[in-house]
């Protein structure tokens, strides 16, 4: 594919790495911010092929992973009801909520749809009035707007039987709370390039000299992210801390204004919870008052939520970079993809998932005999 | 959070008062929004998420970034960092400490 | 419902995904017990093999072989499900030969009579029920084997999703050939009889809330032929697997688990054809997890390798064939990939991370 495969290329990698190798005198700590770039580095084996010195942390940048359990339970309630058609990203059905997940709620009768795109779940509704279809709208910035014009669609096209149930999370403020954070280890960030194709990257510079870190605008291809790498690398050994666009193809400064002026009229930024990290001010989208009416959360009163976490599950340390996931006790064994008590294990980006299912091998022998499977 | 995958605009239409395309991904094609790049023409490449398109993606800014990984190793000894080479040439003078765009 | 175009396009199905939840955990069938994954190897272990017992059933092959008479047959049984009927390249009627044709040849037997049950919903098409009857038949004939007993019943509307087939076949199985994951050592070379991901891709393409146009059809086809031009090279191959549900991926670590040998894949000669990628990649999908009906993968010993890939590669079915790694010592019971860039990452056994995604 265009746009891909010239950024794959293998000769082309082992010069960038061979170029950070050369650069690195110290050893420094970097974190990804996003969830696809967790899954790239892991599946290609870029943190294998980096220098040792050069650490790469995985930070919160998986949605599914940081769904507030509230939310997730409040899904799972709206989508039993007989009468609802719960639609959803694939990601949303096996994170388990207090005691079962999307996909358990779909084996006990519940009408739950996996859809690729929201506009799918509003021509559900389209050709469903006599239901209820609720769709979960989940996600960092890049998914916001394509949620924003679906529910500005609904309400343009006066389609009665749809709702989103919101739960939107933003980059900058999960920056600051990671580099605020007295335990933070943190030197560098690569910031979310499509997070950055739509927002642009004016919410970057005040956070990178606050804290003095650099913050490199990074793409999701090997060579991507090996360039994100090799320039917050040479930022860092030179003592510098500014913002820089390492992925210019697909990012604009100024991001897509169409999108942000959509992103202005649907939406408000609220306070959220994050999953195992806890509440972030100011740190999610919710529907702004004008969309109320296609708000689930206020369509469906969900009362008496009582969210219940597994004592073991550890997934805000692994999410905020200060645990290994096999350094945890329940990995492989009470935690594994098939029975997770946590997000992080459930999505494939998850850090715990990824290290799972790609990186067994590596791990001290023991913790890996333990986490295979016997069929 | 960012599962984008570049695709060619084939054709685009009206349908319900919003702008939609059909987009072929290297053979795969699909319907995509269009409504977040109104001036995106037939033939030019996108990036799409969940059914939008939310970047055009820029041919020649791709092809200047992997003749820069190319040129790695190669121009150092002589010429000194290619990239600061290239934004020097850029802002007519040494690079400044801001957003870089390269 | 009166014509095919009438059935109601059902919201998406998980046919190679699977749930993730132990069966312990909960007392009813979920739709993951049917993914060919975890879960199903549950259902067997924990209900069926207790209840059946029995010394072949304790094998646990794809086909049964048993001795009967002084012969050496293989026996196999597989019911379809699929949705929708009609896809590109092929219907459930084709399904339902090779499927059953397949699991036989990767006994190394040429799959001789087919049985053939047909769960009929109330209310479908006649002419629906004819198509898939026709096709079947076909199949039959290009796969030389015959049809030689059926039953059908009918289930109220509502209950049957159109048409669900069952077949069973038995063939003999040649002498000196003795296909098991167990007979995999180390040094055994890998090879896969062409390009993965295609029937996955083809099935999914029509599928609703995934629709998307792609000139993908599936590649369901009879294998007998070819596992008979690779026998004719030698009788001695060490196992065969025809990776449908759970895809390449699951077919490597099933093997890799009952031998106790390690496997190791190159990455980059996995064939992946460029649409099938590119839908995965829209999808957030790996090629590596996606069903194939028309390909194999063999494990063959180190020195017959070059001679049983110029037999596939001199087969229509074959043509493409490719060594994409071999069988050794280390990580016993793990599949692990070099990636195209040189790291290494372990290939699991697929557990419900098909499900498109976003991130």
């Amino acid at each position: 594919m265009k746009y891909i495969d010239e950024f794959q290329d293998p000769e082309l990698a082992r010069r960038l790495l061979d170029d950070i190798h050369a650069t690195v005198t110290r050893p420094w700590a970097l974190m990804e911010v996003c969830g696809g770039q967790t899954h790239s580095i892991i599946r290609h084996g870029i943190d294998q092929l980096l220098p040792d010195k050069v650490e790469l942390i995985h930070g919160p940048g998986c949605p599914v992973c940081v769904t507030p359990l509230e939310v997730i339970d409040k899904a799972l309630e709206i989508a039993s009801r007989p009468e609802v058609i719960f639609c959803s990203f694939g990601d949303m059905l096996r994170v388990p909520g207090t005691g079962r997940d999307l996909f358990q709620v779909r084996g006990e009768g519940g009408d739950v749809r996996v859809v690729y795109s929201p506009l799918d779940a509003l021509r559900i509704a389209q050709q469903n009035p006599d239901r209820e279809v609720v769709f979960f709208g989940i996600g960092f910035e890049t998914t916001a707007p394509p949620n924003a014009m679906t529910v500005h669609q609904a309400r343009k096209l006066g389609i009665q039987n749809f709702s989103m149930l919101v739960s939107h999370v933003r980059v900058p403020p999960a920056i600051e709370a990671i580099m605020s954070s007295p335990s933070c280890r943190v030197q560098g960030f690569l910031a979310a390039g499509h997070v950055c194709s739509v927002m642009g990257m004016g919410e970057y510079p005040e956070l990178a000299e606050r804290f003095r870190v650099p913050i490199v605008v990074t793409g999701f291809e090997p060579l991507d992210i090996l360039e994100g790498v090799r320039r917050t690398v040479r930022q860092l050994e030179r003592g510098e801390h500014t913002v820089d666009n390492a992925y210019a193809r697909a990012v604009r400064a100024e991001g897509n204004p169409a999108a942000r002026a959509m992103l202005e009229d649907v939406f408000e930024v609220t306070d959220r919870a994050w999953r195992g990290i806890g509440v972030i001010p100011q740190s999610g989208w919710r529907l702004a008052p004008k969309y109320r009416a296609y708000d689930a959360e206020h369509r469906f009163s969900v009362e008496g939520i009582r969210t219940q976490e597994p004592a073991e599950c550890r997934s805000g340390e692994v999410l905020q970079g200060l645990l290994k996931p096999h350094e945890c006790e329940a990995f492989g064994t009470l935690c594994t993809p098939r029975t997770p008590l946590g997000a992080t294990m459930v999505s494939s980006e998850g850090a715990c998932a990824a290290y799972y299912l790609y990186r067994r091998l590596d791990m001290p022998a023991t913790k890996a005999q333990e986490a295979t499977p016997v069929v | 959070m960012c599962l984008a995958v570049p695709g060619r605009v084939l054709d685009i239409e009206e349908r319900d008062g919003t702008r939609m395309a059909t987009v072929d991904f290297g053979g795969v094609v699909k319907e995509v929004c269009l409504e977040y790049l109104p001036d995106l023409r037939v033939g030019e490449y996108a990036i799409v998420h969940v059914g939008f398109a939310l970047q055009r993606l820029d041919e020649e800014s791709a092809r200047q970034t992997l003749e820069l990984f190319a040129e790695l190793g190669l121009l150092q000894e002589e010429f000194g960092d290619p990239w600061e080479a290239a934004a020097a040439d850029a802002a007519g003078s040494e690079p400044v400490e801001e957003v870089h765009n390269q | 419902m009166s014509d095919t175009t009438d059935l109601p396009v059902p919201a998406l199905d998980v046919e190679a995904w699977t749930c993730p939840a132990p069966l312990r955990d909960r007392p009813r069938v979920v739709m993951g017990h049917g993914g060919g994954g975890v879960l199903s190897a549950e259902l067997v272990q924990q209900i069926f093999a207790p209840a059946f017992g029995g010394e072949v059933l304790a094998q646990m092959g794809d086909a049964a072989v048993l001795s009967l008479g002084g012969a050496r047959l293989a026996f196999s049984t597989d019911s379809y499900v699929v949705r929708p009927l009609f896809f590109p390249g092929g219907s459930i009627g084709d399904l339902a030969v090779n499927g059953t044709v397949n699991d036989l040849a990767m006994s190394g037997a040429r799959a001789a009579y087919l049985s053939c049950g047909f769960i009929l919903e109330e209310g479908v098409g006649l002419d629906v029920v004819t198509r898939v009857s026709e096709a079947l038949g076909a199949a039959a004939r290009t796969a030389c084997v015959e049809v030689a007993t059926g039953d059908t019943k009918v289930v109220e509307a509502g209950h049957g999703d159109g048409i669900y087939i069952n077949t069973a076949g038995i063939g003999l199985v040649p002498a000196g050939v003795d296909l098991r994951p167990e007979r995999v050592v180390p040094g055994d070379v890998v090879i896969v009889s062409g390009a993965i991901g295609v029937h996955g891709v083809a099935v999914m393409s029509v599928r609703e809330g995934l629709e998307f146009g792609v000139e993908i059809k599936s590649d369901c086809a009879a294998l007998g032929g070819l596992v008979d031009a690779m026998l004719a090279v030698t009788p001695d191959l060490h196992v065969l697997r025809d990776p449908t549900r759970g895809g390449l991926a699951a077919s490597l670590n099933e093997i890799a688990q009952a031998s106790g040998t390690g496997v190791v894949i190159r990455e980059r000669d996995v064939p992946v054809p460029p649409a099938v990628a590119n839908a995965c990649a829209i999808l957030g999908l790996d090629p590596m997890y996606i069903a194939n009906e028309g390909k194999l993968v063999a494990f063959v010993p180190r020195e017959h390798a070059d001679a049983v890939l110029a037999a596939m590669r001199a087969h229509p079915l074959g043509a493409d064939s490719v060594i994409i790694g071999e069988a050794v010592e280390a990580h016993p019971g793990m599949v692990v990939a070099r990636t195209g860039l040189g790291g290494t990452r372990v290939v699991d056994l697929p557990i419900g991370e098909q499900l498109p995604r976003i991130c």
